[in-house]
């Protein structure tokens, strides 16, 4: 059984008069412990798909199952509960909490699983050594270099070990060698068994993947295997 | 999550929302907090007056009927008409009453006027002068701190005495003693038989300590010849005090030869007469206050409402980072509603802090404390502004959509 099931799934807008297609019909199988990487032009369709793979969003037609379960039709709360169990989120923008510390933008998606204090704090400090910031726990964001705010955000997104590790654009916002930091960060989590599916424009990022998704105006394009070729440097 | 982990963690966010917006939440507050004082305030002002109210009306006595031409509360200008020709109460009347009347254990005449009284040198320029006789004792429970009371022989007519008031003693006499001294009131030489303990005021108002009382012949010859009488009528047993007051009526009436079917020409007046004016008048203040308290409530509502949706729309990406990993609407929601809540209650911990020694001032006058009961439901009353005030911004941050929060700027 697939980790997510995509059967033609479809999401438009409405602007005014005018509907927009942003993605047609979309179908797509990622198998657990997979590394995805999907690329397309602006405005592809890439941040609405990966909105509805995250449980943000929910199609306008077709069927999404995450773990078998199908969540199309599922409403706001129990899609809640499922980002929080399930899906990590790293975004371009980083999206931590300004005015809380490392430790404690980490620990949100626990106190949100309802965990216990001490629980949170030692998974969250785990999470924070995984980044390689466990001397940055009492730091706020603002303290932070950009590289360390987003490994403060990846390790927020793994906290809870979720099913999925979905980053919008993670390297974005990042200079090109903080940038393959944070690539080779995700390299070692996959290495781990974590499914990732990254979003980017950039051809060096997509090809820390093992499987590259192109899309073209809402619609799949190609869909690649890449060779482990690049792998090795990765993780030095 | 649970709600008490929604609580908890609503209340963190809160407080560290707040700090940092010190200035603008104390700002916002303000409306609450002239509420609260209100609302504070007019508690203890009215806490206070009924508790004077009480000390005071405790001296009428609750088994102790009036009885006088007019009633003591006279509503409308009609009524007045109506009894403005109704003829006085004589002492041949009062009279008539003691021997008449079987459920009193004592009937007293009442009547007085303001005079100055000298001793010696030193004189009292007004002091209450009441004719009465010796069941004045009982009828108005005054306790006598030295010497006596007057006697029924001396009541009724015999040799000049008085008893004296604490602060007619205080002040004819110093600290010297005043038993057998003679005081002049009016033209006349009266000997002090008795000086009453000290009583106090009555409704802040009637100094009952600075009083001469002298018989009754004695006032009726020397002060003030055909006077209005007032009776008062202790009864034998509070609990007939209802059969008591229709003999009273009865044998009222006919000592002034009211004709069947007529109108009573004189009033039975009682504690409770008192206590049903004074409701009315503290029940509209309590409303005058409720309104302001009300208007400033809401106006301070409004304005903690509109902070409220500026937190919203500042925290618009905030709210959807929590969202994506996993708040629900009602965590949310209850996060907003207790940074809302906060507020208020901080407003109301200000205004407490604010009212606290005003109600000192309140004291000078009346016997008021700020109460714990009070100052609790000054508090109620602000968090409860809170929540309803924050709710619609609140319900509005709970509602986002994930997707559109995160994408705003
Ligand atoms: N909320 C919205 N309302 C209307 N149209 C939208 C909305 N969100 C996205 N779109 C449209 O859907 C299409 C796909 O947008 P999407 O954000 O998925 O593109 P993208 O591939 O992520 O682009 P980029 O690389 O620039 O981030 C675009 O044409 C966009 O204008
Ligand atoms: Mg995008």
């Amino acid at each position: 059984m697939s980790l997510i099931r995509l059967q033609e799934i479809s999401r438009q807008y409405q602007m005014g008069a005018e509907i927009i297609h942003a993605l047609r019909e979309v179908s797509v199988e990622i198998e657990r412990g997979e590394y995805v990487a999907i690329m397309g032009p602006s405005g592809s369709g890439k941040s609405t798909l990966m909105n509805l793979l995250g449980c943000l969003d929910t199609a306008t037609s077709g069927l999404y199952e995450l773990n078998g379960v199908n969540v199309s039709e599922m409403d706001d709360n129990q899609l809640a509960g499922i980002r929080n169990k399930e899906i990590g989120f790293v975004f371009q923008t980083f999206n931590l909490l300004p005015r809380a510390n490392a430790l404690r933008n980490v620990e949100l998606p626990l106190i949100y699983a309802g965990l216990a204090n001490e629980e949170r704090k030692r998974m969250a400090l785990e999470a924070l050594t995984q980044v390689g910031l466990a001397d940055r726990i009492h730091h706020k964001p603002n303290e932070l270099s950009g590289g360390q705010r987003q490994r403060v955000a990846v390790a927020r997104a793994l906290v809870t070990d979720p099913s999925i590790i979905l980053a919008d654009e993670p390297t974005g916002n990042l200079d090109s060698k903080t940038g393959e930091e944070i690539m080779a960060l995700f390299e070692t989590l996959s290495q781990k068994g974590n499914t990732i599916i990254v979003v980017t424009h950039e051809e060096n990022v997509a090809q820390h993947a093992r499987r590259v998704l192109r899309i073209r105006d809402g619609l799949i394009a190609g869909d690649e295997r890449v060779e482990r070729k690049l792998a090795a440097v990765a993780v030095s | 999550m649970n709600f008490y982990t929604e609580v908890k963690e609503g209340l963190f966010i809160a407080w560290d929302a707040i700090r940092a917006n010190k200035l603008r939440s104390i700002l916002t507050t303000l409306g609450i907090v002239i509420g609260v004082v209100t609302v504070t305030l007019m508690g203890t002002a009215i806490d206070g007056l009924n508790r004077a109210f009480l000390r005071s009306i405790s001296m009428l006595g609750a088994d102790v009927l009036y009885v006088s031409r007019t009633s003591w509360f006279i509503d409308s200008y009609e009524e007045w008409l109506k009894v403005r020709d109704r003829h006085d109460i004589t002492l041949a009347q009062v009279r008539e009453l003691e021997k008449q009347m079987t459920l009193a254990r004592a009937i007293a005449p009442f009547v007085d006027s303001r005079r100055p009284v000298k001793y010696k040198n030193r004189n009292s320029s007004s002091v209450t002068v009441i004719g009465t006789t010796e069941q004045f004792q009982f009828t108005s429970g005054s306790a006598v701190a030295q010497g006596r009371f007057l006697t029924a022989e001396e009541a009724d007519g015999g040799r000049p005495v008085c008893v004296i008031g604490f602060d007619v003693a205080t002040n004819l006499f110093q600290q010297g003693p005043a038993l057998s001294n003679k005081i002049k009131v009016g033209q006349q030489d009266f000997e002090v038989v008795g000086v009453l303990e000290k009583q106090g005021n009555f409704l802040g108002h009637f100094n009952l300590d600075n009083q001469v009382i002298i018989p009754v012949k004695q006032f009726l010859s020397g002060i003030w010849h055909d006077p209005d009488f007032e009776i008062q009528v202790k009864v034998a047993d509070l609990k007939s005090l209802e059969d008591a007051k229709e003999e009273l009526r009865g044998v009222m009436r006919k000592i002034r030869h009211v004709p069947p079917g007529k109108e009573d020409d004189f009033a039975i007046n009682q504690q409770e007469n008192f206590i049903s004016t004074f409701n009315r008048v503290a029940g509209t203040i309590a409303t005058a206050g409720l309104f302001i308290t009300g208007l400033s409530l809401f106006v301070g509502g409004i304005g903690i409402m509109n902070i409220m949706f500026v937190s919203v729309a500042e925290r618009t990406r905030e709210i959807g980072v929590r969202k994506a990993i996993g708040a629900k609407r009602r965590t949310i929601l209850v996060q907003f509603l207790i940074e809302a809540a906060s507020i208020c209650l901080l407003g109301g911990l200000l205004a407490l802090a604010i009212a606290w020694p005003m109600t000192f001032l309140i004291g000078q006058f009346l016997p008021a404390t700020l109460s714990l009961t009070v100052a609790g439901i000054a508090l109620l009353v602000s968090i409860l502004t809170g929540i309803v005030s924050g709710f619609f911004p609140a319900w509005r941050a709970a509602r986002m959509n994930p997707v559109d929060a995160l994408r705003n700027e």
